[in-house]
């Protein structure tokens, strides 16, 4: 699968990572050398074959509904880039 | 300058030496502080925390007074800075996390810590794990501390664990923790001459690892030999019910299986190992591999895995998929780099751009890519029915061999720079240890030789899941029989 600087600037707006025009071109020549190297798995017959997802064990293990960990907001906070009255702030969302 | 008979010692070693009060924690903490710092040049270490190992040390001084001795006390670990430490800084080799310090412990290392181990840093490794060089890192590329003789050039000390792998191989760590994705401690380990584990899935917490592919990801040991690292990984194995995905199985004797009996034992030797453009000195040594084991008694069987040849590519789209999900949490909200924006995608998107490196984009934008809407199924769907045929692959042959004998990686450590104009070319690193991780069965890397240059090659040791025993049983008879006891070019206090 080739990519045009279209649809990888559409990814990278899915992506949340700021692309400048300059960078189009040649993130969509690798990442398309990418894609058709991976497309030799069409070689594989997988009908019947069930997808995997991870190697361990199929059943979630089950706990009771208690509360195990919090009350640390302060130190949680401290990470933040900023913080006001108990929140992370964000750019204002609503006009 | 650091005391060259004290960090000679392995440890099982120094362990022995710590309870026959031959020396002190603090003294073999200080020794390795020292060694820390002569091995700046190479990089290996983004943090030392040279306080905070005199402190860990003198505890376990007290202990060791006491005749209170715990499994690991007074060993000086390096840890990979993939796995958060509470008020230590950790940045997973990226922008996007400068200035992070986790309010909490990882499970593995809290378990090395409650173990009595001493911290001397968090090592230098791929961002976000996301490699094969240690040259990925925000904090700079991992040096080897091997060299060519008579070639002054720097070398990779393969990646993504290569701090980890770098500070052992020096002398400037005991012994280290890493993560294995998709060879990221095997790789490493057999490029700078060490013994690195990765064990099953579920059977190390992930809990506090900073996530790259969650069904991926393997915290395991690195150390200078196979007990070392038996004795670190039954400190480190262990139910946890915070990692949903943590295997609830009993923790063995792993050290007391190394009984160096292999008699009658089958192992596999895979026929798909045999690549193209694989150097005949690797095959030479895989067979030398083979002669060692039949002379322990062992019987060499050939087997077929014939899903070899896909394991890279399903593993460069389900890894970039499960990556592109996980990342999507650095978002300049609640830890790391911000670039403030005029709205909050803009602050996303300016933030996202700014923090992560070139591979790390790259794989995001593949694995947004091959999980949207159109591509889901062509891609990741294709990609987890061909990875249950490698599982499957594997466990017809552990109905017929005990463990699989292959080399590690295809080459040995290349030079600093090398690999980086074509992606696939620096994924081919990881040909013979990607499909471990895909069926998530246990592999470990043993130095075995010198390459005609001169640098480590390892052999890789596979098992059924949850038999790390026979896995380390195997490797022990491997690792005395190469008598590997070469020194790199750069190492602490010498040799010696």
């Amino acid at each position: 699968m080739a990519l045009d600087k279209a649809t990888v600037a559409q990814i990278a707006t899915l992506a949340r990572i700021r692309l400048s025009e300059a960078e189009l071109e040649p993130l969509a020549d690798e990442l398309s050398h990418i894609l058709t190297w991976v497309e030799q798995l069409n070689e594989v017959d997988t009908s019947g074959v069930s997808p995997m997802a991870s190697a361990a064990a199929a059943n979630l293990p089950m706990r009771d509904d208690a509360v195990t960990d919090g009350g640390c907001r302060d130190a949680i906070l401290g990470n933040a880039p900023r913080a006001a009255r108990g929140f992370f702030t964000v750019p204002k969302v609503v006009e | 300058m650091s005391d060259p008979s004290l960090l000679a010692l392995n440890l099982a070693e120094a362990r022995d030496g710590l309870t026959r009060k031959m020396f002190s924690a603090r003294e073999l903490a200080a020794a390795y502080n020292d060694a820390v710092a002569e091995v700046n040049p190479l990089n290996a270490y983004i943090t030392p925390t040279p306080e905070r190992a005199l402190g860990m040390a003198d505890a376990a001084d007290q202990r060791l007074a006491r005749g209170e001795t715990l499994p690991l006390d007074g060993i000086p670990v390096a840890v990979k800075d993939l796995f958060c430490t509470k008020d230590i800084l950790t940045t997973a080799g990226s922008h996007i996390l400068d200035g992070f310090h986790p309010p909490y412990e990882s499970t593995v290392t809290d378990k090395l810590w409650q173990a009595g181990a001493v911290m001397l840093g968090k090592a230098n490794l791929d961002e976000f794990a996301m490699g094969s060089s240690s040259a990925t890192s925000w904090y700079g590329p991992v040096e080897n501390p091997w060299r060519r003789p008579g070639d002054n050039r720097p070398l990779v000390p393969g990646g993504s664990s290569g701090g980890s792998a770098a500070a052992v191989a020096a002398r400037a760590a005991l012994a280290a923790i890493g993560t294995d994705t998709g060879g990221s401690i095997r790789q490493p380990a057999s490029f700078c001459g060490i013994v690195g584990l990765k064990p099953t899935y579920g059977r190390c917490s992930r809990w506090g690892v900073v996530a790259f592919a969650s069904s991926l990801d393997h915290p395991g040991p690195m150390g200078r030999t196979v007990l070392d690292v038996a004795i670190m990984l039954g400190v480190m194995a262990g139910h946890d019910d915070r990692d949903s995905t943590s295997a609830p199985v009993p923790v063995p004797d792993f050290a007391a299986a190394l009984s160096g009996d292999i008699r009658r034992l089958r192992v596999g030797i895979p026929k798909e190992y045999r690549v193209d453009g694989m150097p005949s000195e690797i095959e030479a040594l895989w067979q030398q591999g083979v002669e060692w084991l039949r002379a322990a008694g062992a019987e060499p069987v050939e087997i077929s895995l014939p899903m070899t040849k896909h394991a890279l590519a399903a593993y460069y789209i389900i890894a970039p998929a499960e990556a592109s999900s996980n990342l999507a949490r650095y978002d300049g909200v609640r830890f790391g780099l911000r670039v403030e924006g005029d709205s909050l995608d803009e602050m996303y998107e300016l933030t996202r751009a700014a923090g992560f490196g070139a591979e790390v984009r790259r794989r995001v934008l593949i694995g947004t890519y091959v999980l949207s809407a159109g591509y889901y199924d062509a891609y990741y769907l294709k990609a987890q029915r061909v990875r249950t045929l490698i599982a499957r692959d594997f466990a017809e042959a552990f109905e017929r061999v005990d463990c699989i004998l292959t080399p590690t990686a295809p080459s040995a450590a290349f030079i600093i720079g090398e690999n980086t104009d074509d992606p696939i070319a620096m994924y081919l690193n990881d040909v013979f240890t990607v499909p471990a991780n895909l069926a998530g069965v246990p592999a470990i890397s043993v130095p075995a030789g010198l390459s005609a240059d001169g640098l480590p090659l390892g052999l890789q040791i596979t098992g059924r899941a949850f038999d790390e025993e026979t896995v380390l049983r195997v490797a022990q008879i491997l690792e005395n029989a190469a008598c590997f006891r070469h020194l790199p070019s750069f190492v602490v206090g010498g040799g010696g």
